[in-house]
């Protein structure tokens, strides 16, 4: 296995729409990957395509060397995945969510309680085992939707969006978790829209209207556009494929698109 | 298949019934409802008809003949009216649905030994009504008359008569003609239709309407898994369900089984199952559980009327009748009537619970082949 996810020309329409476009990507184990885009942009969708819950309209795929489209549930099992809108049960507690994910990917239960401690610590969930996950804040939920993500110990992380209104506490938990991760070689792609969080990755790939415009360290892509920092790059990427230019700050562009 | 991920799922949805207390009060409070609601409601026996008498007659005869009437509990005679304007007035208004008149020539007529000429009115807008007041007032009128030919026969000293023909009928299984012995079954099976249906057609939508599907899909878990899983905790609510009216049925209604509820018990389980697997099936295909409602109801309404519960099948046309087949719910009735009213065991209902059987294997397996772990 070369690559941990290794996209060839992936698109995905939806009737005239075209929500990824022609998608190529490579990404190699135990890196953080870093994919930034503003609303709408095809985030979501290509990542959706990756976890094998989404069929491509054309082009093909491998994720941890089994083929997105012939074998998706071997994929399923070696992938933790944090979507973007919290997709836990409100009705359960804390723990009784972890518990049931738990089960659903086989965890031999005496190993069990052992990766629970740890999820718990790592996500600093320890003394809300009991809280209905319904009732917790914003920045909980998205910690319990990460120990959920990582309680059958993934080869590949998938975190769509994990840091958006989040607390800084919890966006600092965030990112300590993801670099703990590939000290163990375990491949995170995290979307998001905070440049300076993707500044720390080692792997960024820009994606506007479906179309991948940029892809590789973000340090050389500051240095070969000649800008400050990744946010610069991108409007200047923004106003090429839109064609305008905006005398605005350039943070208002990025979340307007 | 892991019993493992099965079970994990059995265990969280029995979390979610228990903390949903509207659904689960509702879940077990609706058979209650339903079964005292429509068990008084669905009466097709017609007795104590309000009746209308313009007797003309006025005569010890004519009195008795209205009696006669009365004393059938067919009919309640509940006004004298005077002429035959009023006697149509009450009809048009509906407040009688049968009117008797006995012209002024009845005990004249009787007294000679000439046939005296009565007159019936019955209110035909419902024809069951209408065919038992016609009946019933037919045959007090030759009841009556028989007895009138018997006195004056042994008056003229000609002994008794014997009828050439004698019908002697003995009616089985229910033989006082008790409409809830035959009612009260099929209200039963179609309560329990009812509510098992809709319990599971809502459990995968809410899924996908609060987007826990997402997370779900994402994992190794197998649709099978998941179905079983889902199906599960629904048999046992089902279960406490059908023992509430069934005991509602015999306590309350007076209606005993005749046969073996050892027998009864297993057969609705597989009854339960199948409305359980609709339910499942419908829960693939909605998107919204408003959709789920909608077609829980399209699917509901035509078995209320097709199953045999209120209209025998033998009365449908052929290619009505043939949809009727197709509903699982015909047969369940006639599990169920067949335990409860005839005291009828496997060897006659094998072959209905067969056709059961089958209807729970194709909907389960649809339902399994239908879920994709896939988003649109």
């Amino acid at each position: 296995m070369d690559y941990a996810v290794e996209l060839n020309g992936i698109t995905k329409k939806y009737g005239n729409l075209t929500a990824v476009d022609n998608l190529n990507l490579k990404i190699p184990p135990g890196s953080i990957f870093g994919f930034l885009g503003p609303n709408g942009s095809g985030k979501t969708t290509t990542i959706r395509m990756m976890c094998g819950v989404l069929t491509p309209t054309s082009g093909s795929g491998k994720v941890l060397g089994y083929d997105i489209l012939k074998n998706p549930e071997e994929i399923k099992k070696k992938i933790g995945y944090m979507s973007q809108k919290f997709s836990l049960y409100e009705d359960l507690t804390v723990e009784e969510n972890l518990d049931f994910y738990g089960e659903i990917y086989s965890i031999p239960p005496k190993e069990f309680k052992e990766r629970k401690d740890i999820v718990y610590r790592m996500a600093g969930l320890s003394g809300r085992e009991k809280t209905l996950a319904g009732n917790l804040s914003g920045g909980w939920k998205q910690r319990l939707a990460l120990g959920c993500a990582l309680i059958h110990k993934p080869s590949l992380l998938f975190l769509d969006e994990p840091t958006a209104g989040v607390d800084p506490v919890s966006r600092r938990i965030f990112w300590k978790v993801i670099r703990e991760m590939t000290k163990n070689n375990i491949t995170v792609i995290v979307s998001t829209h905070y440049m300076d969080e993707a500044q720390t990755c080692d792997l960024v790939g820009f994606i506007f209207k479906g179309k991948l415009l940029d892809f590789g360290d973000p340090n050389e892509i500051v240095k070969k556009n000649n800008a400050q920092n990744l946010e610069d790059v991108f409007i200047k990427y923004v106003e090429e494929m839109t064609g305008e230019h905006h005398g605005v700050r350039p943070l208002d562009i990025f979340f307007n698109g | 298949m892991r019993i493992r991920r099965i079970l994990s799922i059995i265990k969280k949805e029995f979390i979610q019934i228990k903390r949903d207390k509207p659904s689960l009060g509702i879940a077990i409070m609706m058979p209650l409802m339903m079964m005292f609601l429509f068990g008084y409601a669905v009466k097709v026996e017609v007795d104590h008809v309000p009746t209308a008498v313009w007797d003309e007659s006025q005569t010890l005869q004519s009195r008795e003949f209205i009696r006669s009437f009365q004393n059938s509990n067919y009919f309640d005679v509940v006004t004298y009216v005077s002429n035959r304007g009023e006697m149509q007035a009450l009809m048009d208004t509906g407040e009688v649905k049968a009117a008797l008149h006995i012209p002024p020539d009845f005990s004249r007529n009787i007294l000679k030994g000439e046939p005296a000429q009565t007159e019936m009115l019955v209110d035909g807008s419902d024809p069951t009504v209408a065919r038992t007041v016609f009946s019933s007032g037919v045959l007090i009128a030759e009841h009556f008359s028989r007895n009138i030919s018997l006195k004056t026969m042994l008056k003229r000293g000609s002994g008794t008569i014997t009828l050439p023909v004698e019908l002697k009928p003995r009616v089985e299984y229910n033989p006082s003609f008790k409409t809830e012995i035959f009612t009260i079954p099929g209200l039963i099976g179609l309560v329990m239709q009812n509510i098992t249906v809709m319990l599971t057609a809502f459990s995968l939508v809410r899924e996908r309407e609060r987007g826990t599907i997402e997370q779900l899909i994402v994992t190794p878990i197998k649709p099978a898994e998941l179905m079983i899983g889902k199906l599960i905790p629904y048999i046992f609510i089902a279960l406490i369900d059908f023992t509430l009216s069934l005991s509602i049925g015999m306590f309350w209604f007076h209606v005993p089984v005749k046969g073996s509820l050892a027998l009864l018990f297993p057969l609705a389980l597989v009854f339960i199952i199948v409305a359980l697997s609709i339910g499942i099936l419908i829960s693939t295909v909605a998107r919204t559980q408003l959709q789920a409602m909608q077609m829980t109801m399209l699917f509901l309404l035509p078995s209320i009327i097709l199953s045999g519960f209120i209209f025998p099948l033998d009365a449908m046309p052929e290619i009505v009748r043939l949809i009727s087949y197709m509903i699982p719910l015909t047969y369940f009735l006639r599990i169920i009537r067949g335990i409860v009213v005839k005291g009828v065991g496997f060897d006659i209902l094998y072959s209905d619970t067969l056709a059961l059987a089958f209807f729970g294997l194709v909907l389960f397996t649809l339902a399994i082949v239908r879920f994709r772990k896939k988003l649109e």
